[in-house]
């Protein structure tokens, strides 16, 4: 190692590079390492631990949570914790799914739009994007206020009580989340679109092939990086969301999101709450490996 | 053919106005001349001028600002140095690829289990001093984590971008270490550094979950305010904040949009 190498016009020894290299990384690794990596284990050391009486945690090593998250509790078995996860996995999987059919044809027409105008159009789709997810969430919250007319709509198809808003529901959680996450599929899509190869679409018109397989065979092909950044984009923070159930679900549609903030603010049980947070990251890894072995050779970012 | 543009621009500018249509409500209220109710009564701004006479908003406003402000400082100059570690020494495969997950981690991670780890965290720290209570400081530290990754992530893809060729002749010419960071590599790295910075920043004013669980009782932000009125009571003063924010939104996309269009511009001529 300690032999005269060129580095890049450099005439240094390994060493010294090396010396070098470790003094550029270690501030903003340490950092890393002190308040992501730590944390995370000693998250998954908590997830161990047992609650005391204040909500103090107790150092006796137990799987309880783990066994208290798949139902099995003092009041026997419920499955309830089981189902706001698999109800979680299932709201990430239509609010992504939606949102990617919602984006092709937004995405085409960005890209078929001139140069010029093309890119207000993008800004248009990054405005949502990057405004804060509690506005927006409140704004759902004032559309769908009783006063105004979806709710009467509503009303008058004897859907909902008159006078109602249309928040508790399933349904404003839904919407309320692919507002939010549309964006995540749309942008990273659209760069994928904007480079798109169009004479593959107009060879596969030449040969009579129907809409559907034009789709499948000329475009999701050459648009499919694009897309797998803007779905794992949404994959993953919508299993953890819990601002849009929070203010649109209320307590008839809870996420895995509001379990967890509910063990670390009201009740006070880290320990539960951590357990959860361990579950919700398998169940993200897990969905991502899934994906990932499907599609192979597919970068993240 | 035609009927498939009709049916493609039709559900685009459908999908348009279902993201727009309830922000456009909330700055429609927010002009509306009635304490109670959502019935049109006039225009008027006085809800905007109420705003300013509001010292809890105010002191929110300016958490939020203080926040992003120092965050994205810190972050800026870790992340960059990080970003130059990571990318201009010859490490072996495996040291790369565990680098590689550290700085991935708060991309992957949804920010709910960081927030989770960051308060365990905290309540660990707290027990040794009580610097680590609730409040600003615990906040600036969990945006300064996840803002490094990514500002990391997006000066190194610039790294990568402009090679290594124009050090080399730098080192050629018998530059120092120090003299070719500050003549050499930052110059060319300013845009993608002012791209993480402006990225950090939006990263940070855009947060709520992780100051959500990290703020102390003196130390709200302007989401964590809004949050906690929609749970009470929805007055027409949090339509005007909304709209505001939302207006500084726009032009803070605005201004990133044109760097980094001026800075793709740029590199093309290079």
């Amino acid at each position: 190692m300690n032999k005269l190498i060129i580095w890049y016009g450099e005439l240094i020894t390994g060493n010294k590079l090396l010396k070098r290299g470790v003094f550029f990384l270690t501030p903003g690794m340490l950092w890393l390492v002190l308040f992501l990596v730590l944390p995370g284990f000693i998250l998954v050391l908590v997830s161990f631990a047992g609650r005391g009486t204040y909500g103090n945690l107790i150092w006796e090593f137990s799987l309880e949570n783990y066994t208290r998250l798949i139902g099995y509790g003092i009041f026997g078995w419920t499955l309830d914790y089981v189902y706001i996860l698999l109800r979680s996995v299932w709201v990430a999987f239509v609010t992504t799914g939606l949102s990617v059919v919602l984006s092709y044809p937004l995405c085409f027409y960005i890209a078929r739009k001139p140069p010029r105008t093309r890119y207000l159009w993008l800004t248009i789709v990054i405005i949502p994007f990057w405004t804060n997810m509690v506005i927006r969430a409140y704004a759902w919250f004032l559309i769908l206020a009783p006063e105004l007319p979806f709710a009467r709509l509503a009303a008058f198809l004897n859907l909902v009580p008159a006078g109602m808003p249309l928040y508790p529901s399933a349904m404003a959680v839904y919407l309320g989340m692919i507002s939010m996450f549309l964006p995540f599929v749309a942008l990273p899509l659209f760069s994928s679109i904007e480079r798109m190869d169009w004479t593959l679409v107009e060879a596969a018109q030449d040969l009579y092939a129907s809409n559907f397989r034009i789709f499948m065979h000329a475009i999701l092909p050459q648009t499919l990086p694009g897309l797998s950044v803007g779905i794992i984009l949404t994959m993953v923070p919508a299993m953890g969301m819990f601002v849009i159930p929070d203010l649109l679900g209320g307590a008839k549609y809870m996420l895995v999101g509001n379990l967890i903030q509910q063990q670390f603010g009201a009740s006070r049980d880290y320990a539960f709450g951590a357990a959860i947070s361990i579950g919700l990251m398998i169940l993200t890894l897990f969905s991502l490996y899934l994906y990932k072995r499907k599609n192979r050779g597919i970068d993240l970012i | 053919m035609k009927k498939i543009n009709l049916l493609v621009a039709v559900s685009a500018l459908s999908t348009m106005a279902f993201l727009y249509l309830p922000l456009m409500a909330v700055a429609f209220f927010s002009v509306n001349d009635s304490k109670y109710g959502l019935e049109w009564k006039g225009f008027t701004l006085d809800w905007y001028v109420k705003l300013f006479q509001n010292d809890l908003i105010l002191q929110a406003a300016s958490n939020t600002l203080v926040l992003a402000l120092v965050s994205t400082f810190v972050s800026t100059i870790l992340g960059t140095i990080l970003a130059i570690g990571m990318d201009r020494f010859p490490w072996p495969g495996k040291m790369n690829t565990a680098l590689d997950l550290v700085m991935h981690l708060p991309v992957i991670i949804p920010d709910i289990i960081f927030a989770a780890a960051m308060v365990v965290a905290f309540g660990f720290l707290r027990t040794l001093t009580s610097v680590f209570d609730p409040g600003l400081l615990n906040m600036i530290i969990a945006h300064i984590t996840f803002q490094t990754a990514f500002v990391a992530l997006v000066v190194r893809s610039r790294l990568a971008g402009i090679g290594k060729e124009i050090e080399e002749a730098a080192r050629d010419l018998y530059a120092g270490t120090i003299y070719m960071l500050m003549k050499v590599t930052l110059p060319l790295l300013a845009p993608g550094i002012i791209a993480g910075a402006m990225l950090a920043f939006t990263l940070s004013l855009d947060d709520f979950v992780i100051s959500f669980f990290t703020a102390g009782p003196d130390s709200i932000t302007l989401p964590l305010y809004i949050y906690a009125a929609v749970r009470r009571v929805v007055t027409p003063q949090i339509h005007a904040l909304s709209t505001l924010v939302l207006m500084v939104t726009v032009i803070l996309v605005i201004c990133m949009e044109r760097i980094t269009r001026k800075v793709n511009k740029k590199q093309k001529r290079l």
